[in-house]
């Protein structure tokens, strides 16, 4: 056992997946001999030597075409697009090469490739370093998309993404770096598409994921203590595949449903949940569906308004105050 | 070709190939002929929806490098893929079956004529957004290196690819790396329907650009499929010892149009008329002739073909629709479409 930041988490990961196999190898921009401008996978290099650890050109096309074309060869490779803002760049790769092939070619080809990246705001970076881009990925059928909110689930989950043989899109929160947490030694491999229950009350279904599930927790904390509330909070740690069971379990069992979503509203992944729910639990419903999310707008920089942008422990709050009654 | 460019281009064409070669070659661009035109038939004839893209005219470059690969190579290949995938050994009954989206077909009809894939044979697909294979291409290089196999990686696109950054990117990837990989530019003139000189900074699309990557400037005459076999062996074996990538921009020409039905109105005719006359079937036909084969030789490989092709038209058409069971298949690896329990 050691405790680990989420930061310290990756590279642990990434070298059990390569260890492990042979045929896994990393690529992408400054995460060799520099270890990553994250420093998320510092030593890989030596000791996985510059044959299996690679620096690229800024080419995150070939980046991505090079990873699809290894593995649909024999490869298990794993790239990392710096900031997840950058697949706006590349995108074609992933929605129109990745995410098709297996389909168009009736299930001639396999993709068992990891794309990992940062993503997320919370950092001051401003707009084209901060998107949350899991809701674009969700909606193209044929991506796994998996976001781990602690170290010992980044292990987990980043081991199942490099072992599945589908295309997975890997979803670091870099406003989680700095979370830390314990890791067993060992092998750690967790199975994509269980979502965790973080914590069991009675009152409503809180279902996050990513780095709003700390926050979510905060406010549950909160609310237990200052107003008698009882959340029961999910990490759902993967959108695709996507736990509904367990949440529709628990919306049952408590007749109400938050979700806490940094990803813009429109078309966020809590319209999905909340779709599904409306459809699936109706009549089990003691009131409306309610989404917290950043609202239809870019990220904003200064730590003012992005503090009052992506929601926060204080909405979560208050919003939930008001929607219980 | 000008005359700079004669001065600069890698000289091919010297040593002709053996007779056995020459024949297969021959073959080679009688089936991907005979195959293309109908394919054209069929689409007239209401049997393929959608779209085509046929590579009339441009059959040297195909038989030339499916007689030099080896047989774990691999192939990708854009919208324009008929050719490379019948070239690469592929039968044609799966293909024309695919094109009219039949069971039968190469992918049961879940890809159609843009997509043409065939792993089995190293046909590693076809791909219909402008330069996407390229990078991906490169890819397939890079595990061949890693895994020292021997392999090597070949991806064909047009002209008008060039100008799209994915090229641009792949080739300086795959030069750094020194890649087992060679890209073959098949330069018809034209993308879609605009003149590729129109549009393109240098005169030469691809061969003008090599040396921004290290590479050699290499034009090749695409429509003699000698030349093309001599080429496609050098770059092949370069790469096979670790002599890294090659670029070849192959000079050739569409016969038809872009695609489906295009009557290619927008090329002078005088230019269409020049280059039918360097059509490089009949061409090779007469110097095969002239190298003292048998005019019956020759049309008994006209004669087979023929009816192979036929039969496989038959074939095709004798297959059933898909079937609507195949819908929700082969999104992932366990066969199902699943994204929620
Ligand atoms: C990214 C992208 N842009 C545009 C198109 C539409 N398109 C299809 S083929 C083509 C022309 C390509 O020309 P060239 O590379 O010379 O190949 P050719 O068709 O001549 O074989 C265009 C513009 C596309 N499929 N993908
Ligand atoms: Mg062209």
């Amino acid at each position: 056992m050691a405790e680990l930041s989420l930061r310290e988490a990756v590279a642990r990961a990434i070298a059990q997946e390569m260890r492990r196999d042979p045929n896994v190898v990393f690529l992408g921009e400054d995460v060799a001999a520099a270890g990553g401008v994250f420093k998320t996978t510092t030593g890989l290099l030596e000791e996985f030597g510059p044959e299996r650890v690679i620096d690229t050109p800024i080419s995150e096309q070939a980046i991505l075409g090079t990873i699809m074309g290894a593995a649909m060869t024999g490869l298990r490779p794993i790239a990392e697009i710096m900031y997840s803002d950058f697949f706006a760049v590349c995108w074609d790769l992933v929605v129109n090469q990745m995410a098709k092939t297996r389909y168009m070619t009736n299930g001639q080809v396999s993709l068992p490739l990891v794309m990992k990246t940062g993503n997320g705001g919370g950092l001051r970076f401003g707009a084209q370093h901060s998107q949350s881009i899991e809701n674009w990925a969700m909606a193209v059928p044929g991506i796994k998309v998996v976001m781990p909110s602690t170290p010992v689930d980044l292990v987990g989950l980043f081991a199942a993404s490099v072992r599945d043989d589908d295309p997975v899109l890997f979803l670091e929160q870099k406003a989680l770096y700095t979370v830390k947490g314990d890791v067993p030694d060992g092998d750690v491999c967790f199975e994509l598409g269980k979502a965790v229950v973080r914590r069991m009350g009675a009152d409503a279904a809180v279902v996050t994921i990513g780095t709003m599930v700390p926050r979510a927790l905060e406010a549950a904390e909160i609310l237990a203590k200052e107003h008698g509330i009882d959340l029961t909070v999910i990490d759902l740690r993967s959108l695709i595949p996507l736990d509904t069971a367990c949440i529709l379990e628990h919306v049952v069992r408590t007749g109400r449903l938050f979700t806490v979503e940094e990803n813009p509203r429109v078309v966020g992944w809590g319209a999905e949940v909340t779709s599904i729910v409306a459809d699936e639990c109706f009549f089990d419903l003691d009131a409306p569906l309610v989404r917290i999310t950043t609202p239809y707008i870019p990220l904003p920089s200064a730590g003012e308004l992005e503090d009052k942008t992506i929601p926060s422990v204080e909405l979560i709050v208050e919003t939930i105050l008001k929607r219980m009654v | 070709m000008t005359e700079d460019n004669t001065a600069t281009a890698t000289v091919v064409g010297e040593g002709a190939p053996q007779l056995t070669t020459r024949l297969s070659l021959f073959r080679r661009m009688t089936e991907l002929r005979v195959f293309e035109k109908r394919v054209y038939d069929i689409f007239l004839q209401g049997l393929v929806k959608g779209t085509t893209h046929l590579s009339l005219g441009q059959e040297a470059i195909a038989a030339g490098f499916g007689e030099a690969m080896r047989s774990d190579d691999w192939t990708f290949a854009t919208y324009r893929g008929h050719a490379h995938t019948v070239s690469r050994g592929v039968p044609f009954a799966p293909i024309m079956a695919e094109l009219m989206g039949r069971r039968g077909g190469l992918m049961a009809g879940k890809g159609g004529s843009m997509h043409l894939t065939s792993v089995e044979h190293g046909m590693m697909g076809s791909y219909a957004i402008v330069g996407a294979h390229i990078p991906i291409a490169t890819g397939a290089a890079f595990s061949a290196k890693y895994r020292k196999s021997g392999q090597v990686s070949v991806c064909f696109f047009g002209d008008g690819t060039t100008n799209i950054g994915a090229f641009h990117e792949a080739l300086n990837f795959a030069a750094v790396w020194k890649l087992p990989i060679v890209f073959v530019c098949e330069n018809n003139l034209y993308m879609e329907y605009t003149a590729i000189s129109a549009v393109t900074a240098v005169e030469h699309p691809a061969a003008d650009r090599a040396g921004a990557y290290g590479l050699e400037r290499i034009i090749v005459d695409g429509n003699d499929a000698d030349a093309m076999y001599e080429i496609a062996n050098k770059t092949l074996d370069r790469a096979r010892v670790g002599g890294g990538p090659s670029l070849i921009e192959a000079l050739t020409y569409r016969h038809a149009g872009h695609s489906r039905a295009d009557p290619g109105k927008y090329r002078p005719d005088e230019e269409v008329a020049a280059w039918i006359a360097k059509d490089p079937i009949p061409n090779y036909r007469k110097r095969l002739l002239d190298a003292g084969v048998d005019e019956s030789v020759l049309d008994r490989i006209e004669k087979e073909v023929a009816e192979s092709v036929d039969i496989a038209t038959e074939l095709a058409k004798a297959s059933p629709p898909p079937g609507e069971d195949l819908i929700l298949k082969d999104l992932w690896s366990d066969g199902s479409s699943t994204w929620r329990n």
